[in-house]
């Protein structure tokens, strides 16, 4: 179908522009008709995206429905998707309308919120369709700008701290991308992210400031990526915008940031970073794969001490974000397959886990653990679906959240066994926090006199749940539903980086002889 | 001088004779009364000069034995003063007329200043180069210092026109070195005196004094003491005007110079603007952040904003010309949003200029709010905002030249930056509700605020042509 992506990609756009020109009034009516709209645009979204999944051909590892056009300053407007970027697009269409769903009960400038949200949409999809390297750039960072508005105005009491270090740390990050980006333009002459896949970036010496950097530019380029994606994944120990921004968000925000967001790092490290600078990779992965087991532990360890269950979250998606990295750079067939599983299956559980404390939240205005227990007794309903999900975000077999976890053990035991035997422990401690987390706030007497009267979830909150449900259990059943879809391109991928490390090799060995 | 000649310095003869003719209208016809109409006709008039000048002939042609260029480049310089000369005109209007401040004299110096700019960007002659540059500055004190009933007004006057006649001292020093050097005052006289690369020492003096008096016109660090002062001090409207156009106009002739008259020896010269540029960049970016004063902020702001503008200078190649005269388009557009709002900021009828006087503009003026949050992730340079290219130009310039240090510290001063740029948005959006701004702003304000909002949201389809315009112009100057 023509122009399939560019239709994916801006139909929420285009909504966005509908509501800004055309609705008017703050009264009840226009608050319901742009509620409507969003949820009608971003379901559509999802619908036409379906399309590309039919029509997507796993088999073939190059990139499918490529639209070109000339753009400006030399760069082109390029869009495709292959089967590692296929599935992020799904995530984000499958995810919108649940969280426009999640927002219904949002009564303060709701068109300008919809507005944010479609936009934001937007510029998600973009960035995994994006095959020119400018272009994504450009939609990896105007995504900042909804999501600043999105925690400034909508969010908590600490909303404009949160906002501010969410905007500037990840800024910081991508900026030094750009210049990374620049240099790599520079060097090859083009910013067709195709045409890179296969440009050789230099391994010779460079000297800077009087050090020599082993790897060359593609060790200095692979660490400017590595400061962007580090910074948004979020990794330890740059990690620490995410829970303050998680905490200040506003429900739909954080599942969205959870579930999408957090993925653009780890589709960028998949994207550029393995295969664009492969000797690069192979030099720091061990560093990497440190990283991710200390953040982890240490993630694990710091989510079991907090009281405010957002913030619990949050620090088991920075643990959950190691598992990603730490496959990403066992760079084997199983640790990527592993890497992409895990992001998508904490798509679904890490947005879930957040939708179940904005139910809560909604009812008691606190996130405050302490203010809960016994919850079972008036939220049987609730207690079940917290309980999966809870279950799902510590690994259980049968639930997603297993499948991607196991295949990145086995893939960096085989590459680092003690990394995999200290990240393991994290294992446990989040078992530890996860179910400790349900016992003080479900289980137990219901003593507290404030939550007496709390009513279970009505229709429209477990509607949201249910496709997440549906989806956590099916891929936890049956992966390959996700896995054969990757399968082929990431096999591509790791044989071109073998070839790559092997060439480098036997070039450094000729060049000693 | 033959009639060729003449043609070819027509704009500029026109708006000289037109500005005299207006001199002797206001002076007739009842004074002050006559100013409305003035400014009106004024803006009409550079609208139609620069027209002129955009659909004129393309070569390259000397005029005056080589004392004037008719380029690409000069008609690419000329026609963004023109215009963003008539925007300001048009914009500040209603501010003056409601501050009961309309002197005749203010669209008769503009319209002077406006032309010796145009002679500063088509100068082939140190000579022609001071000319049109007395000329514009003389213009510009005055019409700092036009509220003479107000101290502050007055005291930027003064300041400005102090600071600017040592610079213009320094400039002419470095002329004379230069002459008394090279033999000549002819850009192209001095080029042909570069012998492998390299400067001789008394003209390397020379063209060290003349950056130094540019560097103060285009307010680069560390001359660039006077703007914030002068920037606050100054009727807006005049502010507006020197964060716009005289910036152009000095950026032009700084390429112009250093291309056409040095261009044989870059390496002589790219290593001072590659420090101007970082000076300016962090300093412009650092300073602001304390700045409550939103015409204060703006002038850290242009500080900053030519820091960047240097960067691509500071390449030394045509595509860092390209780059500079892109990013100066794309800067000038942006500030004429920005003060178009900042003109229309009042309390119950009283001016008011202070940051936090723009809490919840939001609620009160949602399209205004919408458009300045626009406008302010522009200046940020945050992407796919217009501003994001004109950075992403300049930057690619410098790597290009294997600057990249440079860009690296210019993305690093841009971080900093979008903090002040943010909290603007965050006056406007997030903050509690005070007491609201007038809502009353005139057409011609919410017009151009608008469009240069949207200009900003859609010039990511094409930038509108200008980068091509802006490539032909580096072009016809980098040979």
């Amino acid at each position: 179908m023509l122009n399939l992506l560019s239709i994916i990609t801006f139909t929420p756009a285009v909504a966005a522009l509908i509501l800004a020109l055309f609705l008017r009034g703050e009264d009840e009516a226009a608050q319901r008709n742009a509620k409507w709209l969003a949820l009608v645009a971003t379901s559509a979204t999802f619908l036409i995206s379906l399309i590309l999944l039919f029509t997507f051909d796993p088999q073939d590892t190059g990139f499918q429905h490529v639209e070109e056009r000339e753009w400006i300053l030399g760069l082109n407007y390029k869009l495709g998707v292959d089967g590692i970027s296929v599935l992020f697009v799904m995530l984000t269409t499958f995810l919108m309308p649940i969280t426009i769903g999640a927002c219904w009960n949002v009564k303060h400038r709701v068109k300008e919120y919809m507005i944010a949200f479609l936009l934001l949409e937007t510029l998600m999809i973009g960035v995994f369709v994006a095959l020119d390297l400018v272009l994504f750039y450009l939609f990896f960072e105007a995504g900042l700008i909804p999501m600043f508005l999105i925690i400034g105005i909508w969010g908590g009491k600490a909303r404009i701290y949160a906002a501010f270090k969410f905007f500037l740390y990840t800024f910081i990050g991508s900026v030094l991308m750009l210049v990374a980006m620049i240099a790599m333009f520079v060097d090859a002459g083009t910013t067709d992210i195709p045409t890179l896949l296969t440009h050789q970036f230099s391994t010779g010496p460079v000297s800077l400031m009087g050090w020599q950097v082993v790897g060359g530019m593609q060790t200095l380029l692979w660490l400017a990526f590595f400061a962007s994606f580090a910074v948004k994944m979020p990794m330890w120990p740059v990690h620490t915008w995410l829970p303050d921004a998680h905490v200040q968000a506003p429900t739909a925000g954080s599942v969205i940031l959870a579930a999408v967001l957090l993925k653009m790092g780890g589709y960028g490290f998949l994207r550029f970073s393995l295969p664009m600078f492969p000797v690069a990779s192979d030099l720091l992965a061990p560093l990497v794969l440190w990283m991710s087991a200390i953040a982890i532990v240490y993630a694990s360890l710091v989510a079991l001490v907090q009281e405010d269950m957002k913030k619990l979250v949050a620090y088991s998606s920075v643990a959950h974000m190691g598992f990603v990295t730490m496959g990403i750079f066992a760079a084997t067939q199983q640790g990527l397959d592993g890497a992409i599983f895990q992001m998508i299956s904490h798509g679904f559980i890490s947005g879930a886990l957040f939708l179940a404390v904005g139910v809560i939240y909604d009812r008691m205005h606190t996130r405050e653990i302490e203010a809960y227990g016994g919850l079972v007794n008036r939220m049987p309903a609730f207690a079940l679906i917290f309980m999966l999900f809870t279950m799902a975000n510590v690994g259980l077999p049968g639930t997603s959240g297993f499948v991607g976890e196991f295949l990145t053990f086995m893939a960096v035991f085989q590459v680092n066994t003690w990394v995999a035997l200290f990240a393991a422990s994290g294992v446990i401690l989040s078992a530890g926090y996860a179910l400790w987390l349900y016992r003080r706030v479900v289980f137990g007497p219901l003593i507290k006199d404030s939550l007496k009267n709390l009513k279970d979830m009505d229709r429209r909150e477990k509607a949201l749940f249910a496709p997440l449900v549906v989806m956590t259990l099916l891929l936890g059943v049956y992966p390959a539903l996700v896995l054969d879809v990757i399968g082929p391109s990431v096999a591509a991928l790791v044989s071109q980086y073998d070839a790559a490390l092997a060439a480098h090799e036997t070039a450094s060995m000729l060049a000693q002889n | 001088m033959t009639s060729v000649d003449l043609t070819i310095a027509l704009p500029e003869i026109l708006l000289a004779i037109y500005a005299m003719a207006a001199l002797l209208f206001g002076v007739w016809f009842g004074k002050d009364r006559s100013t409305g109409l003035l400014i009106w006709v004024t803006a009409a008039v550079f609208i139609l000069l620069a027209a002129l000048i955009a659909l004129g002939t393309v070569e390259t042609r000397p005029a005056f034995g080589g004392l004037m260029v008719d380029d690409a480049f000069a008609r690419f310089a000329r026609v963004a003063i023109l215009l963003s000369g008539a925007a300001v005109l048009l914009m500040g209007q209603d501010y003056m007329q409601r501050q009961n401040l309309m002197p005749f004299e203010y669209p008769v110096l503009i319209a002077l200043a406006t032309v010796g700019m145009m002679v500063m960007v088509s100068a082939g002659d140190l000579i022609t180069l001071y000319m049109g540059l007395e000329l514009q500055s003389l213009a510009l004190y005055v019409l700092a210092a036009i509220r003479r009933d107000s101290l502050r007004s007055t005291e930027a006057g003064l300041k400005y026109f102090m600071l600017g006649a040592l610079a213009s001292g320094l400039l002419l020093y470095g002329a004379s070195l230069v002459y008394g050097y090279a033999g000549t005052t002819r850009f192209d006289g001095i080029a042909s005196t570069i012998q492998d690369g390299q400067l001789s020492v008394g003209v390397l003096m020379g063209l060290a004094f003349l950056l130094a008096g540019l560097a103060f016109k285009v307010s680069a660090v560390p001359f660039h003491m006077w703007t914030p002062d002068v920037y606050e001090g100054a009727p807006t409207p005049v502010t507006a005007f020197f964060s716009t156009a005289p910036k152009v106009a000095a950026m032009a002739l700084l390429a112009r110079l250093l291309h056409d008259g040095f261009g044989g020896a870059p390496g002589d010269w790219t290593q001072i603007l590659a420090f101007l540029a970082v000076a300016s960049m962090f300093v412009g970016a650092i300073g602001a952040i304390s700045q409550r004063n939103i015409k204060r902020l703006m002038a850290y702001s242009s500080i900053s904003h030519m820091g960047f503008a240097l960067v691509g200078l500071a390449a030394g190649t045509a595509a860092g010309v390209q780059a500079t005269l892109l990013y100066l388009a794309i800067y000038v557009t942006m500030n004429i949003g920005v003060f178009a709002f900042i003109l229309s900021m009042r309390r119950e009828g009283r001016v008011v200029t202070q940051i936090d006087d723009l809490h919840m503009l939001s609620k009160t003026q949602p399209t205004a709010a919408l458009a300045l949050l626009i406008l302010m992730f522009s200046l940020a340079g945050v992407p796919p905002l217009v501003g994001f290219w004109a950075k992403f130009s300049v930057l690619t310039a410098a790597v290009g030249s294997g600057l990249v240090w440079l860009a690296v510290a210019g993305v690093i001063a841009s971080v900093i930056g979008a903090f002040y740029y943010l909290r603007i948005v965050y006056y406007m959006y997030f903050g509690e509700e005070g007491q609201p701004l007038d809502t009353d702003i005139s057409t011609i304000q919410r017009g151009l605020l608008i469009a240069s909002a949207a200009a900003m949201l859609l010039g990511v389809i094409n930038l509108f042509g200008v980068d091509g315009a802006a490539a032909v112009a580096a072009q016809a100057l980098v040979r």
